[in-house]
C-alpha cells in the first residue's frame, strides 16, 4: 500500500512538472502552429537562472525565504528570454511554420550548449529549502515533500491558466485564435500581441519548471530539458491543444504509467509504455489534432 | 514495385506539371531529366556540359584524394592522405551520405521525421551485437544489420505513416527515443549503455584495421555517400520521384488525380532507412565503435541542420551541409583547445568553445538571411549581380 501511494505522489509530482512544460508548449502550438523545440531551452535558463541566484545573489540565498526569491529569478530570466525570443527569431517569420521550426530546432541545440560552456557539463546541484526537504507520512507512506511542492505549484499555475483564458479579454482571444485564427484576425485584432503573450506564459511555467525540476532531479544539467521536453511533447500529443485541463490530464496519465511501468515492470519500459500510447493514440483518434495539422505543416 | 512504375506513365507524360505546380513546369531537357537549374538562356548554356560530368569528376575526385600529398594549411591539420585527415574526411562522408538519405524523406516528400536516428543507429548497434553476440565476421553481419535496419523502417513506417504533419514528426520521435531508451538501459548488459558498443577487431577484414589503413576507411565512407547520394538521384529521376515531388507540392491533389500517396511514402520511408542503416553499419567501421549519441532526438535535428543548411531537396545541398557541418563541429573543437584561444576573455572563450553553440547560431542565421541554404547560394549571387548590371550603365 505504501508503495502505490508512493509511487502515487512520485508520479504526481512528474506529472507536474510535465504538465508546467506541455501547457505552454500546448498554447503556443495550438495558437501559432509552432512546433517549439526552444522549449527546453526556457526549461534550461530557468533551471541554470535559479541555481546562479541562489549562489550569486544575497536575496536568492539560504534555505527559507531565499528559496523563492531563487525561483522567481529563475522564472523571470525564462520568462524574458521566450518574450525576446518570439520577438527577435519566431515574429519576422511570421507564417512560415517550417522556418519557425528550424529555427527552434537551432536554439534548442545552441542555448544548452551555451549553457555547457559557461557552467561546464557536470550537473550542478542544486540548493534545497528546509520546506522541500524531508519527507511527510500520506496514508503510511514517506513522501517527500518536494513533490508536494510541485504537485501544489502545478496545481496553482492550472488555477491561473484557467482563470487567464476563461476570464479575461486575452484569454478570450487566444481562446479564438486556437479555434479560428484567420476569422479573429478578421475581426480586426492583433493576433500577433497575443502569440507574445502566449510565448512569455508558456516561457514562464517552462522556466519554472526548469528551477522545481532542479528540486525535482537535485541537480541541474545542460540538457535536462531536452529529455523532458519529449515527453512534453507526447503529452501535448495525447492531451489535444483544445483544453489545458486535458493537458494536465494527459500529464498525470503519461506520467503514472511511466512510474508505475517502470516500478512493477524492467526499468525503461514504462518510458517505452508511454510511447506505445502515444502510437496508439495518434493512430485510434484521427480528429483533433492530427487532421487539423495535416495540411499546414508539411 | 511495378505498381509505380505503371502508374506514374502518366504524371511523366503530360499530368506532371499539373501535379507539381509552377515548380514542375521548368523545361525538361531533351534526355528527359529534371531540369533544376533555372529556366532560359542559363539553361541553354548549361547543356554543353553533360549532367553527368559533374558527379562523374567529383568522384574521381573523391576516389583520388588519398594519393596526394598536398598540404592544406589551416583547413587540415596534416597532409591530405595523413591519417587524421582521411578519418576526419570519412566522418564527413558518412554523415553526407546519412543527410541526403534523410533529405530524401525532408526535402523530396517534405515528409517532417524526428526520427532517422533510429535506422541510422540500427544499422550500427544490429551490426555490432551481432558480431559481438553470434561472433559473425562484418560480411555476414552488415547486410543482416542493413536487412533488420530497413524491415524496420518498413514496419515503423508503415504505422507512423497513418498520420502526416505534426502528429508525423511526433510519433517518428516517440519511437526514435524508444529506441534510444531502450539502447541506454542496456537489457541484457548487451547494448553496453552509455559507454556503446566497440568493434570488435578480429572480425573486420585486415585491411580495415589499423591507423595504416585509413585510406581504406575513407574510401568505404566515400563509396557509401557516392552509393546514397546516387540511389537519392536517380530515384528521384524515376516516375516514383515525380509523384514523391507531386506529394511535397500537393499531396491532396496527387490523391485527387488517382494515385494513393501512402505507398509512395512508405516506399521512400523505407529506402531512407535501409539507406540510414546502411550508413549506420559504415558508421560503426569508419569510427570503430558505436555510442548511444547516434541515437538521441538531438542526432535526428543536427541532421535537420545539415539539410537545411545545405539546401533542402536539392542535389549537392545535402552532402555540402553535412561535409561542412561534421567538419566545423570537429574543427571547432581543434581550435578551442589551441594556444592562441587561451588568451581571449572568458566572455567570448565560453561560447566558442562549444561547437554546437556556433553551428545552432549560423543555422539561424542562415535560416533568416539565406533561405535555401548553400545550394541555392550561387543562384542568390547570380541575381544580384545581375541585378546590379541592368541598374547600373551597360557594360559596353
Amino acid at each position: 500500500m505504501s508503495t502505490v501511494v508512493l509511487l502515487l505522489a512520485t508520479g504526481l509530482g512528474l506529472g507536474a512538472l510535465y504538465f508546467l512544460i506541455a501547457s505552454g508548449l500546448s498554447l503556443i502550438f495550438g495558437l501559432m502552429d509552432v512546433l517549439n523545440f526552444a522549449h527546453g531551452a526556457f526549461l534550461t535558463v530557468g533551471g541554470y537562472a535559479a541555481w546562479w541566484a541562489s549562489v550569486h545573489l544575497p536575496f536568492a540565498a539560504g534555505g527559507g525565504w531565499g528559496f523563492l526569491g531563487a525561483v522567481a529569478f529563475g522564472t523571470a530570466a525564462g520568462t524574458a528570454a521566450a518574450f525576446l525570443v518570439e520577438l527577435l527569431a519566431i515574429r519576422p517569420l511570421y507564417g512560415r511554420h517550417r522556418e519557425q521550426i528550424l529555427v527552434t530546432v537551432g536554439l534548442s541545440l545552441a542555448v544548452p550548449a551555451l549553457v555547457q560552456g559557461i557552467w561546464g557539463a557536470d550537473p550542478l546541484t542544486f540548493p534545497r529549502p528546509d520546506i522541500a526537504r524531508g519527507t511527510v507520512g500520506v496514508l503510511g507512506a514517506a513522501v517527500p515533500r518536494d513533490r508536494l511542492l510541485l504537485v501544489a505549484v502545478a496545481a496553482a499555475v492550472l488555477g491561473g491558466l484557467l482563470l487567464f483564458v476563461r476570464r479575461t479579454r486575452y484569454g478570450l482571444i487566444v481562446r479564438a485564435g486556437v479555434e479560428d485564427r484567420a476569422m479573429v484576425t478578421a475581426l480586426g485584432i492583433d493576433v500577433r500581441k497575443a502569440f507574445t503573450l502566449v510565448f512569455a506564459i508558456g516561457g514562464a511555467a517552462a522556466s519554472l519548471a526548469g528551477a522545481l525540476g532542479g528540486l525535482y532531479f537535485g541537480v541541474v544539467t545542460p540538457t535536462q530539458g531536452v529529455s523532458l521536453l519529449i515527453f512534453a511533447f507526447i503529452v501535448v500529443v495525447i492531451g489535444g491543444t483544445a483544453s489545458i485541463t486535458g493537458c494536465a490530464l494527459a500529464s498525470v496519465a503519461v506520467a503514472m504509467i511511466q512510474q508505475f511501468a517502470n516500478y512493477y515492470t524492467v526499468a525503461g519500459l514504462g518510458d517505452i509504455a508511454v510511447v506505445a500510447v502515444l502510437a496508439a493514440v495518434l493512430l485510434t483518434r484521427q480528429g483533433g489534432l492530427t487532421t487539423r495539422t495535416a495540411e499546414r505543416v508539411a | 514495385m511495378d505498381t509505380p512504375q505503371s502508374t506514374a506513365a502518366a504524371p511523366a507524360g503530360g499530368a506532371a506539371p499539373a501535379v507539381g505546380g509552377a515548380e514542375e513546369a521548368a523545361p525538361r531537357t531533351p534526355a528527359g531529366a529534371p531540369a533544376d537549374g533555372p529556366p532560359g538562356a542559363e539553361g541553354t548554356r548549361r547543356r554543353r556540359i553533360p549532367r553527368w560530368a559533374v558527379p562523374a569528376a567529383a568522384v574521381v575526385l573523391l576516389a583520388l584524394l588519398p594519393f596526394s600529398t598536398l598540404p592544406v594549411p589551416g583547413v587540415f591539420e596534416g597532409p591530405l592522405n595523413s591519417p587524421a585527415t582521411l578519418q576526419l574526411l570519412a566522418t564527413c562522408l558518412v554523415f553526407a551520405g546519412l543527410a541526403t538519405s534523410y533529405d530524401l524523406l525532408y526535402g523530396r516528400l517534405g515528409l517532417l521525421s524526428f526520427g532517422h536516428a533510429l535506422y541510422f543507429a540500427s544499422g550500427a548497434y544490429f551490426a555490432a551485437l551481432l558480431m559481438e553476440l553470434l561472433r559473425l565476421p562484418l560480411a555476414a553481419a552488415a547486410p543482416l544489420a542493413v536487412a533488420g535496419g530497413t524491415l524496420l523502417a518498413l514496419l515503423l513506417g508503415a504505422v507512423s505513416l497513418r498520420v502526416s504533419g505534426i502528429a508525423l514528426a511526433m510519433v517518428t520521435l516517440a519511437f526514435a527515443q524508444a529506441g534510444s531508451i531502450l539502447v541506454v538501459r542496456d537489457p541484457g548488459r548487451a547494448t553496453g549503455g552509455e559507454e556503446g558498443l566497440s568493434l570488435e577487431a578480429d572480425l573486420v577484414p585486415d585491411a580495415l584495421v589499423g591507423v595504416f589503413n585509413t585510406a581504406n576507411l575513407y574510401w568505404l565512407a566515400a563509396a557509401y555517400a557516392v552509393l546514397a547520394a546516387g540511389a537519392v538521384w536517380w530515384l528521384d529521376s524515376t516516375p516514383t520521384g515525380r509523384v514523391w515531388r507531386g506529394i511535397r507540392a500537393n499531396e491532396r491533389r496527387v490523391a485527387v488525380l488517382g494515385l494513393n500517396p501512402y505507398p509512395y511514402k512508405l516506399a521512400a520511408f523505407t529506402v531512407a532507412g535501409g539507406l540510414a542503416s546502411l550508413g549506420g553499419v559504415a558508421y560503426l567501421v569508419v569510427s570503430g565503435g558505436v555510442t548511444p549519441v547516434v541515437t538521441t532526438a538531438e542526432f535526428t535535428l543536427t541532421l535537420l541542420v545539415m539539410v537545411a543548411l545545405g539546401g533542402a531537396g536539392t542535389r549537392w545541398g545535402p552532402v555540402l551541409g553535412a561535409v561542412l557541418y561534421t567538419y566545423l563541429d570537429h574543427r571547432l573543437l581543434d581550435v578551442a583547445a589551441s594556444d592562441g584561444f587561451e588568451r581571449l576573455p572568458a566572455a567570448v572563450q565560453a561560447p566558442l568553445s562549444q561547437p554546437l553553440f556556433i553551428l545552432g547560431m549560423l543555422f539561424v542565421a542562415m535560416v533568416y538571411f539565406f533561405p535555401g541554404g548553400l545550394a541555392a547560394l550561387p543562384a542568390r549571387i547570380g541575381a544580384a549581380v545581375a541585378r546590379r548590371r541592368r541598374r547600373g550603365p551597360p557594360p559596353d
